[in-house]
């Protein structure tokens, strides 16, 4: 019964599956064996995904004990996506890992790493999938914890100390989630999510539940990384290795945001919220703040992870932005952002990653002149720089197309100007990348071969998808919008 | 999607990405060949749309087919081939690369029904030519290229704010003609009017096109301010304004072009004279003045590429540009020097040459609705393109004094490539019914009547005259190197420069205090946002701690109260 299960195997499988990695063996085999939870993983999240466009949102009991007593995994269209795209993008970056890892970590860790990497796909599935607010915490700890060992194993001795501040502040922010639930769980007694849904406006205006709420609110926006929590994130991405950069660019944030519009729209209810106070105000200005100071700085780094790292922070300011317009729009882009972003960002991580290996860094002397000395690579950057800066017949247009209707809709012109502009930011930055590896002579004259062939196919992979997913958005918007629909319908 | 509704501009935009791969032997196959097929697709076209793409709630139109569509992508295509004939000796893969891509675009633009496409494909065009500029490798066009794709950004800025604003304002993204009230068509009027060299951003055209290859600048001539043309035609058809702002390109183009002294950035110019043609019979807007553009644009396009073609072999053969450097080369180009003259002949609208067939219907159709000032103006214009165009041109490059120069006609395929324009020209000028055939509205226009062939001829008469009654003073030109610290100091002797002056000073001032003001601002953010800014230095954990109290503060004021 495998159809009836597939909600627990979903996390189950790679959480078993990391200490099972240990014990199996070094190298290649735990690789192997870590490639295939993943992709087991991920066969499972699109079976999740098509049984819930055709029959609509099911729960499933851990153990059989009902809800509000037992553990529920509650899978509908929002937390399908969420799961469909980590263990997509996921699956591909397990392609590329194989010669990154062997290029950057010593031969004895590899196993420790894909079990830590393992750990961190089942929290972040666990965190997508559950709905019990005390088993979200877990889970978060779960991927944080094995994150903060991911990162720390960058070659560059400067991750040590970023995965420290991530530790610090990432604790600082689990811990604010925590007392958040633990305010609610005080005033309601219960810590499942549908049945705070139902008690809380029992119980009227209660100072706990607000104090509950604030305490999530921040908690999570450090988890998201949103303005002015962001500044754990350029240090921890530039250090972390090429993959680990790639699957936390594209997961860790948003299950973050997952789960910031989880109670914000289905716990709280939004309606409620925004009617009582200013917050999706306080949303959009920081949003904004977030978008134009990401891409303010991504113009002027001189590293080009680091450059994408604060484009992520631009990004997740899109992201925001789209949520703070709480309408139909403004949603499904949000949503279809946390894909899309996923997408083009792991192309750009790979690629980066890919000439971190072949060149030994990812500043912009080493990618000089790299446009003839490893064109696939290259090639497959300006795609995803295409899309980053909204070019139609991308996906990064798809989503900017959503958030500027969006603002129209609500008739915020200036917030419409704000992101456009910004997408001229982002022409700056990705020219940037451009004309140093098109245009400028290489440094030294030593051969550099293009990367091996799984990294330039898992990098071709998410830019072909790129562009497949700017053409053709039945599937991404179907569900994204379905997804709106249901929070916005599940607030009132 | 059958292959016969395949979006022609694809195939050249595709095949571009070929090229590099080719080795020397296939490529002239495919540079020839691509245009052909092109050709061939665009002329089996039946009316109706193709290649209809469902994206997001609206349908991208790839293939829109009707009489001024296939027109238009039509002498695209011959111009493809040509231009791809002449650059056959061209040794930078990149630039054929891009002139292919820009062709390409420029054939899915006028091909677009829809204006997401349209925008598309209007933005691959800005690139892609930008990519042509830059393709020639040196400081001067790197930095000439950079300015160009500034303007262009712009003008694309606007384009998609309009769009995305008419789209919200109507629901539907069909480009069909609308009316210049609303803000989104404004500000799409406005994108499309920076990509036909109107004011008051008309000098990058001037600025750009003369620092492309000698081959480069011949494709440049024909595709951004015509599909620009097409847009306005399709789009704004009978809007006044345009009538104003068509004139003042027409006499920009004139006045700057009798003071130049490189003989392709005098070409450059009377395109903005020429495309000033167009955009008045656009502002005019009944069927004989729509004709008119439209064949206009058609004409245009065959001897403007001629004429930079006769330029671009005499750069070719000698390397110099400037008229002062030049003279004298009919005795060892003659087939340059026949060539060249065609081409001048047409634009000045010389009887049995094409020109004289299409911008007379641009007159006609402002004597029919009593225009009579524009009607008059137009008439003056007429002799002012003949002035800078039709004699200052050829007369300097091929006769004058003699330079000493004798280098030999340029190789056969550059020749042929100006044979088959000057054949085209001379032909469209005997047998006009062919293209009247293919305009959009049915034509009821003779061009050969006693009085308007008489009163051509006066009127070239006259203006030839002229031209040789001021040769001294037109030569006083020649002595100066002609740069823009010259026009400084000419600035008040003489109004109708001065106005140009003007308007060239502010724009390189505004070019030049947008630079200075940019570094300003850029070195002020760099301070905060640089690696060592404020805003990216990595003592995360204390801030975001101070952050975190901030924020926690604010909300539970927020909420309390």
């Amino acid at each position: 019964m495998i159809s009836a299960n597939m909600a627990a195997l979903q996390v189950a499988v790679p959480l078993i599956g990391a200490p099972l990695c240990t014990l199996i063996g070094r190298g290649t085999r735990a690789w192997l064996f870590a490639t295939l939870v993943t992709w087991f993983a991920f066969a499972m999240s699109i079976g999740l995904l098509v049984e819930v466009m055709q029959n609509g949102a099911f729960s499933y009991y851990m153990g059989n004990w009902p809800a509000p007593w037992g553990i529920e995994y509650r899978v509908d269209h929002l937390s399908a996506f969420v799961l469909l795209f980590i263990t997509g993008i996921a699956s591909v970056v397990m392609l590329f890992a194989y010669n990154s890892v062997e290029n950057e970590i010593a031969a004895d860790k590899h196993r420790l790493f894909y079990t830590a990497y393992l750990l961190t796909l089942a929290g972040l599935l666990g965190m997508a999938i559950t709905g019990d607010a005390f088993n979200a915490f877990v889970f978060m700890e779960i991927s944080s914890l094995s994150g903060y060992v991911l990162i720390s194993l960058g070659r560059d001795r400067r991750a040590l100390f970023a995965s420290y501040q991530y530790l610090v502040l990432g604790t600082i922010g689990a811990t604010f989630f925590v007392i958040g639930i633990g305010l609610l769980y005080m005033a309601t007694g219960t810590l499942n999510l549908a049945d705070l849904a139902t008690r809380l406006p029992r119980l009227g205006e209660n100072f706990v539940v607000f104090a509950g709420f604030v305490f999530l609110m921040v908690g999570l926006s450090l988890k998201v990384a949103l303005f002015p929590l962001h500044l754990w994130l350029p240090n921890a991405y530039t250090y972390a290795p090429s993959m680990v950069s790639a699957l936390l660019a594209a997961s860790a944030t948003k299950v973050g945001v997952y789960l910031f519009l989880r109670f914000l729209f289905d716990v709280f209810g939004i309606r409620f919220i925004i009617d009582t106070w200013p917050l999706a105000e306080i949303f959009m200005a920081l949003a904004i703040i977030a978008a134009v100071m990401g891409s303010l700085v991504a113009i002027t780094q001189i590293n080009v992870k680091r450059l994408l790292a604060y484009s992520s922070i631009a990004q997740i300011g899109y992201i925001v932005l789209g949520i703070s317009f709480v309408n139909l729009t403004g949603l499904t882009g949000a949503v279809v952002h946390l894909f899309n972003h996923a997408l083009m960002k792991g192309v750009m991580f790979l690629a980066i990653g890919s000439v971190l290996m072949r060149v030994g860094g990812t500043r912009f002397v080493h990618i000089r002149g790299l446009g003839k000395r490893m064109p696939m690579t290259m090639a497959a950057f300006v795609i995803a720089g295409l899309s980053m800066i909204g070019v139609p017949g991308t996906v990064g247009f798809v989503s900017k197309w959503y958030l500027v209707l969006a603002a129209i809709e609500r008739g915020l012109w200036p917030v419409a100007i704000i992101v456009m502009a910004t997408s001229l930011m982002a022409v700056v930055y990705v020219w940037r990348v451009v004309e140093a590896a098109y245009f400028a002579e290489p440094e030294a004259n030593h051969e550099i071969a293009e990367a091996p062939w799984p990294m330039v196919t898992a990098t071709w992979i998410l830019a072909i998808a790129c562009i497949l997913f700017g053409l053709t958005t039945d599937l991404t918007i179907g569900v994204a919008q379905s997804a709106a629909v249901m929070l916005l319908g599940g607030g009132q | 999607m059958t292959i016969s509704e395949f979006p022609p501009g694809l195939i050249l935009v595709l095949g571009a990405l070929l090229l590099p791969f080719a080795d020397n032997r296939i490529r002239p196959i495919l540079v020839l060949g691509l245009p052909l097929l092109t050709l061939a697709m665009v002329w089996r076209l039946p009316d109706g749309a193709f290649a209809v793409v469902p994206i997001l709630d609206y349908e991208l139109v790839l293939v829109r087919s009707d009489a001024l569509s296939r027109l238009f992508a039509i002498i695209f295509s011959i111009m493809t081939f040509a231009g791809g004939l002449f650059a056959l000796n061209q040794k930078r893969v990149m630039e054929l690369v891009a002139v292919f891509v820009y062709a390409g675009s420029a054939i899915g633009v006028v091909l677009s029904g829809d204006l997401l496409s349209l925008f598309f494909f209007w933005e691959a065009m800005a690139l892609a030519s930008t990519l042509v500029v830059l393709s020639v490798g040196s400081d001067l066009s790197y930095r000439v290229s950079m300015r160009y794709l500034l303007v262009h950004i712009f003008g694309g800025a606007l384009l998609l704010m309009g769009i995305v604003v008419h789209v919200f304002e109507t629901g539907s993204t069909t480009f069909a003609a609308m009316e210049p009230s609303s803000l989104g068509a404004i500000l799409i009027l406005a994108g499309f009017l920076v990509n036909a060299g109107a004011p008051p951003l008309s000098a990058w055209l001037s600025d750009a096109y003369p620092e492309a290859s000698y081959s480069g600048t011949v494709f440049l001539s024909a595709f951004t301010t015509k599909a620009a043309v097409y847009v306005l035609l399709r789009g704004f058809p009978g809007t006044e304004i345009l009538i104003f702002v068509g004139i003042f390109m027409i006499f920009y183009g004139i006045i700057y072009a009798l003071l130049e002294n490189d003989m392709r950035r005098i070409l450059a110019y009377s395109i903005v004279n020429q495309v000033g043609f167009m955009v008045t019979g656009i502002g005019i807007g009944t069927e004989m003045a729509m004709n008119g553009v439209a064949a206009h644009a058609f004409t245009h396009i065959i001897y403007k590429a001629l004429l930079l073609m006769s330029a671009g072999a005499v750069l070719y053969m000698t390397g110099k540009r400037k008229c002062t450097d030049l003279g004298g080369l009919f005795q060892s180009m003659p087939l340059t020097t026949i060539c060249g003259i065609v081409g001048a002949l047409s634009i000045s609208s010389f009887p049995l040459t094409s020109g004289f067939i299409s911008k007379s219907m641009i007159s006609q159709a402002a004597a029919d609705e009593a225009l009579i000032v524009v009607w008059f103006l137009l008439l003056a214009a007429s002799a002012g393109v003949f002035l800078h165009a039709g004699i200052k041109f050829p007369w300097f490059v091929f006769f004058q004094k003699d330079s000493g120069l004798r280098p030999p006609d340029p190789p056969w395929n550059m020749r042929l490539a100006m044979i088959l324009f000057a054949g085209l020209c001379i032909g469209l000028g005997i047998w006009p019914e062919f293209l009247y055939a293919m305009l959009p509205f049915p034509v009821d226009y003779v061009p050969y009547t006693v009085p308007h062939v008489v009163n051509m001829l006066q009127l070239l008469l006259f203006s030839g005259f002229a031209f040789f009654l001021l040769l001294p003073l037109m030569k006083r030109t020649l002595t100066i190197t002609l740069d823009f610290d010259w026009l400084g100091r000419r600035l008040g002797k003489n109004l109708a420069i001065g106005v140009g002056n003007a308007i060239d000073t502010a724009w390189r001032s505004l070019l030049s205090g947008l630079q200075g003001g940019i570094m300003n601002v850029l070195d002020h953010m760099y301070r905060s946002h640089g690696p060592r800014g404020v805003l990216s230095r990595a003592w995360p954990i204390g801030s975001t701690v101070m952050w975190i109290a901030v924020l926690l503060t604010v909300y539970l004021l927020v909420i309390y109260n």
